[in-house]
């Protein structure tokens, strides 16, 4: 899933700080799963901003607030044509797709981030979410025991490890296991490490041009408008 | 035929010694040209760093350049951490066009211990696909198999760890390494001969030289700093006792006493092919170490 952190407080104060009416917008996606931005995040901030504006005396702004089922799809944004009528602007919770999305949906109202979209990831642990892949385009786990060395391993390098590994983890950071001694203990376990010792040239950064765009093959072959 | 004078002296049989030189931080590189005016006659080769623990300073390419011009021969030390395949030829195409032949081939430390922290990490390369690339620049074309006008030959290097405290995955990556076209190893920091003997039974199968890497430590704090905070280095406790014994102000002293010792032992005993001796920040005292070894 997406992972994201919700912006300070400060900075949505400040980045809201031109419109009076503004529509709190939640995602009940990956947001609602990684605590960003989800019903109850929407409801905690809506209190947070009123409470503060209160405290300084410029009662300027308006909250309202919706969550709805996914941002990151047209479809589900037909429910707020006429609450985006009556707004200044959207503060969209969503990951950076969700808030892209209602703009390209709503041409005509300015959209605000309130997360930071930090990564695609798992949690690890309650309240602990780590990166497991960047979309590189070009999947390489087979080969890396099901452990990805892009995301990883902290300079994404493909033919094992630097000198940098100590105790199992890596030079970066103390708390992070390094990618490489994980894949290679694992590759071991699984009889694969001949995997390890094959030669892997430089990534291909071009698997999709950039700006990247996938249509669906099948699709085409059928001679289907795709947009 | 030899690529270069370093080249030459890794195919005779003599004992290899090399040295390396962090540059300024900064344009003022007189202190550094006062260091390889010290350092040139005494080794056969000098490494240039290349923005050493990630810390941004003068290049490595420019004092290069600053030690062939003092008469010196330098090993340029390349690293993928901050330029991308298009800058990595690029400079190798200058540094043989200015007869610096000698590249030592690293990933490079991360962008996180230095002190830009913010950087974008490059890697778009690592250290056993840039050594492929060096070599097969050699064949007359670039990476993607353009003809490059002229052609350069290297004589080329890498690292190893073999301290590392999990050696196994180090091991494969090393000889991958020694595939790739590696003709000469400079290892990282060695505190203990048995794993140095250990890894020279396992080396001593590749047709390559191995320089053992001789850090001189200045104090038990310095040591114990290293442990912590300088990526892959493991000095042992030993070491560190042996410096925290001697009187105050006498740790370098010591240190360059234990340096020496090692390096006698490692040539008496014949325990690998040369050292690198790294007194980064204190080059000046390597002279005094070779002397005492
Ligand atoms: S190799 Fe890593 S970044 Fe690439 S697709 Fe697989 S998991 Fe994602
Ligand atoms: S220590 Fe491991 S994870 Fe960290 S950069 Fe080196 S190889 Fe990658």
């Amino acid at each position: 899933m997406i992972v994201a952190e919700q912006k300070s407080l400060e900075e949505i104060r400040r980045i809201i700080a031109p419109y009076e009416k503004v529509l709190l917008l939640g995602c009940g996606t990956c947001v609602t799963v990684c605590g960003a931005g989800g019903e109850r995040e929407v409801a905690f901030l809506n209190s947070a901003l009123r409470v503060a504006q209160a405290k300084s005396d410029d009662g300027v702004h308006n909250f309202s607030e919706y969550t709805v089922k996914r941002q990151c799809d047209f479809e589900f944004l037909d429910v707020l044509v006429d609450k985006v009528n009556e707004v200044d602007t959207i503060l969209s919770l969503g990951c950076g797709i969700g808030v892209q999305v209602v703009a390209e949906r709503f041409p005509d109202i300015p959209i605000l981030p309130g997360v930071n979209t930090s990564f695609m990831g798992m949690a690890k642990e309650w309240g602990v979410w780590d990166e497991r892949c960047a979309a590189c385009g070009d999947c390489r786990l087979a080969e890396t025991a099901g452990i990805c060395p892009i995301t990883r391993c902290t300079k994404g390098i493909l033919n094992g490890p630097c000198a940098g590994t100590k105790n199992g983890k890596c030079e970066a950071n103390k708390d992070m296991d390094c990618a490489w001694i994980l894949i290679y203990k694992r590759l071991e376990r699984l009889h694969q490490l001949e995997k390890m010792r094959r030669y892997y040239p430089p990534r291909n950064f071009r698997v999709i041009p950039r700006p990247r765009r996938i249509v669906m093959k099948a699709d085409i072959e059928q001679g289907e408008d795709n947009g | 035929m030899a690529n270069s004078l370093f080249e030459e002296k890794l195919n005779s049989n003599g004992f290899l010694v090399t040295t390396e030189i962090g540059p300024p931080k900064g344009a003022d590189v007189s202190e550094m040209v006062h260091c390889i005016d010290l350092l040139k006659d005494k080794v056969d080769a000098i490494n240039v760093t290349d923005h050493q623990s990630s810390v941004m300073r003068f290049p490595s390419l420019g004092g290069c350049l600053l030690v062939k011009e003092c008469g010196g021969e330098p090993i340029i030390q390349v690293t993928c951490r901050d330029r991308n395949r298009l800058a990595l030829q690029a400079d190798l195409l200058l540094a043989y066009s200015r007869g610096i032949k000698n590249v030592l081939c690293l990933t490079g430390d991360s962008v996180d211990v230095g002190d830009h922290k913010e950087a974008k990490p490059v890697f778009d390369l690592d250290s056993v696909q840039l050594l492929k690339m060096a070599r097969g620049m050699e064949s007359g074309k670039d990476m993607v198999g353009n003809e490059l006008k002229g052609t350069p030959q290297f004589c080329l290097g890498a690292s190893v760890h073999p301290e590392a405290d999990f050696i196994e995955p180090q091991l494969i990556k090393f000889e991958k390494k020694v595939i790739a076209g590696a003709q000469f190893f400079q290892t990282q920091g060695i505190f203990d001969l048995e794993s140095l003997k250990k890894f020279m039974q396992y080396a001593s199968q590749f047709n390559i030289k191995i320089l053992a890497g001789i850090i001189v430590l200045a104090s038990a704090r310095m040591a114990q700093y290293m442990n912590d905070n300088v990526p892959g280095i493991i000095i042992s406790q030993a070491i560190i006792d042996e410096l925290a014994n001697v009187e105050k102000g006498k740790g370098l002293q010591k240190g360059i006493e234990i340096a020496s010792q090692f390096i006698r032992t490692i040539r008496e005993e014949n325990l690998c092919h040369g050292v690198h001796i790294m007194a980064v920040g204190k080059e000046g005292i390597v002279p005094d170490i070779l002397e005492a070894a």
